[in-house]
């Protein structure tokens, strides 16, 4: 594995803090949308569609890319944000995101968004998909590997863990999760709700390769995501550490900013505090 | 016509196209020896998975491979996929238009010795109502097994519901079948008796007795209850002038239902819905005496027939 230059590390920061931007422009714009577990994910993000995924947006159908699957579909604006920043549309799209006649809806959608790989908005079948998407590349010799990004409230949900089962006895390690774990849920703290500490080591009783990691640290999350592929007989979670809201002081860790919009003037201390120090 | 249960021609048929096309993938969750897709999985092991008791799970593995460029069929008992896995279907399959083939077994009351929780009577209702979805209610096992082929051709998701029993034979092997077009398996001026699945081979006995009394029923056999043949059923309505529907299902939701809308908007007809009474049925000894007292006989549907010919309520 080839180690991130100093200045990869300052642009993949600096494009997570522009995804966290444009999201955050787009929920206020539509006055809805899911912030908190945008802003969490933003270095994850980044670092999987700048740096780590395989992938040819001239041609978003290509047989051998790599698949992503946003497990945590209300993090949309995030994806939609990275999608057109890598080209699969243009930018000017997000402005019309959930207009009735934009291909962007309020929960991805594969058939009417380029570069959505499947759609997803109800909790917890990204595992399972996308184990199903891994066998079909075992079964039909492609080598393409493929990621899925969800929640830490959402591993609640029982079929995650059915998922969970069935990547490890299949041993897929061309599946790799990521667990943007910021403890913070719709209504309230994930570890009073209910708790899914300890998270690694329930992934890992379940079969697969575990990592720990700040989900911060772009260096961090690239390398997580890059020994993953040095794993050739299970499948790899990574349990990101992250701060729901991150970036802005208001919103981190409170649960109120799950799924409400920021008012004009939210917004602006907002970007006062994402632009903060860059010129 | 032999004789065999839809899940036995079923299974042999999907072991046979496992051969004819390297695509096709199948999956259960630990009812292969039940579903018998276990003869696709000795033919082909390397294209078999077994997902454990996780239908919801297997929904999403089979979403999975179809997205991969296969085509994955998902085997388990009808009343678990319909029910269970539901939400994995509606969100994954059909909003996803995902290349998934459902073969839904133990449907109907088809699994009587294991009761009303094992027992599928609103399958139909639960797949129909869903966008994208096509559902198919063979009549026999060798009909099912002709299924296969065409569902697994067909662009899209579709749901194939089994029986685990055998019906009264009426189809031959190889016989015509095309997806969304019904068969009209007798004619008759008196009264269109419409059915599908395990009553499609009743009603034909049925009209054996009625004609013996002077009255000819046409029998129309809807198979595909999604997309619904709807002129067939409204040409039948506007010739014969008296419709009955005979299902193994709740009378709610399946194909009475199906066939009432489209008479209701496009030819009103006098029509009576025969099928389990919205009740749990209860276990039995054999499937046939299940049917018989939940209101499925050969003589319940003669006696809807005089009735409903009589102008009278109830037979």
């Amino acid at each position: 594995m080839k180690a991130l230059l100093e200045r990869e590390i300052l642009e993949l920061e600096a494009n997570a803090r522009d995804l966290r931007i444009e999201s955050l422009r787009m929920i206020h714009r539509r006055q809805a949308g899911h912030p908190g577990g945008s802003l969490s994910a933003a270095e994850i993000m980044t670092v999987l569609y700048f740096k780590v995924l395989r992938i040819r947006p001239e041609d978003p159908d290509w047989e051998s890319r790599d698949r992503f699957i946003l497990s945590k579909g209300h993090a949309s604006a995030l994806l939609y944000a990275a999608l057109a920043r890598r080209g699969y549309f243009p930018e000017n799209d997000l402005k019309g995101w959930g207009d009735l006649d934009n291909h962007l809806q309020g929960h991805p959608d594969r058939l009417k968004t380029p570069g959505v790989d499947m759609n997803s908005g109800i909790l917890g079948h990204g595992i399972a998909i996308g184990a199903g998407l891994a066998l079909a590349a075992r079964q039909r010799d492609l080598d393409y590997r493929v990621y899925t990004l969800l929640g830490d409230g959402e591993c609640q949900a029982g079929i995650v863990w059915e998922g969970a089962n069935t990547a490890a006895k299949f041993r897929l390690a061309n599946l790799t999760a990521i667990v943007d774990y910021n403890d913070v849920q719709l209504d309230g703290a994930v570890h009073e709700i209910m708790p899914m500490a300890p998270l690694a080591a329930k992934w890992r009783d379940f079969g697969w390769h575990t990592v720990e990691i700040n989900g911060h640290n772009v260096r961090e999350v690239y390398e997580a995501l890059m020994l993953a592929r040095e794993i050739h007989h299970l499948p790899t979670v990574i349990i990101a550490h992250t701060t729901k809201g991150k970036g802005v002081s208001y919103m981190e860790n409170d649960s109120h900013w799950h799924g409400v919009a920021p008012d004009d003037e939210q917004l602006a201390q907002a970007l006062v505090e994402l632009e903060g120090g860059q010129s | 016509m032999t004789n065999y249960s839809m899940r036995e021609g079923y299974g042999r048929a999907l072991a046979a196209y496992g051969g004819v096309n390297p695509d096709i993938i199948v999956l259960d969750v630990d009812t292969a020896s039940s579903t018998l897709s276990g003869f696709f999985e000795k033919a082909y092991p390397d294209r078999f998975y077994n997902i454990g008791i996780a239908e919801p799970c297997m929904v999403d593995v089979g979403v999975g491979m179809a997205l991969g460029g296969t085509i994955p069929f998902i085997n388990g008992f009808s009343a678990l996929l319909a029910l269970r896995a539901i939400e994995a279907i509606r969100s994954n399959v059909c909003y996803a238009r995902t290349n998934v083939k459902i073969a839904a077994s133990y449907a109907g009351v088809s699994d009587y010795k294991d009761g009303p929780t094992h027992h599928a009577i609103v399958d139909i209702a639960f797949f129909r109502a869903l966008p994208e979805m096509t559902v198919i209610v063979p009549a026999d096992g060798a009909e099912a097994g002709d299924f296969v082929p065409l569902m697994a051709e067909w662009d899209g998701p579709v749901m194939l519901r089994l029986n685990r029993s055998a019906a009264v034979p009426v189809h031959e092997p190889g016989g015509e079948l095309e997806i969304g077009r019904g068969i009209q398996r007798r004619d008759g001026g008196d009264l269109t008796i419409i059915a599908c699945g395990a009553m499609v081979g009743r009603v034909m006995q049925a009209a054996e007795e009625l004609a013996e009394k002077g009255i000819n029923a046409r029998i129309l056999e809807l198979h595909t209850v999604k997309p619904l043949d709807v002129d067939l059923i409204c040409q039948a309505a506007a010739e014969t002038g008296a419709v009955i529907t005979a299902e193994e299902h709740n009378v709610i939701g399946g194909l009475g239902s199906a066939v009432a809308e489209a008479l209701a908007e496009y030819q009103p007809t006098r029509m009576r819905r025969m099928g389990i009474a919205d009740t749990f049925a209860r276990t039995a000894p054999d499937p046939e005496t299940l049917m018989d007292a939940y209101g499925l006989a050969v003589s319940d549907v003669v006696k809807t027939a005089q009735s409903l010919l009589e102008g009278r309520k109830s037979p």
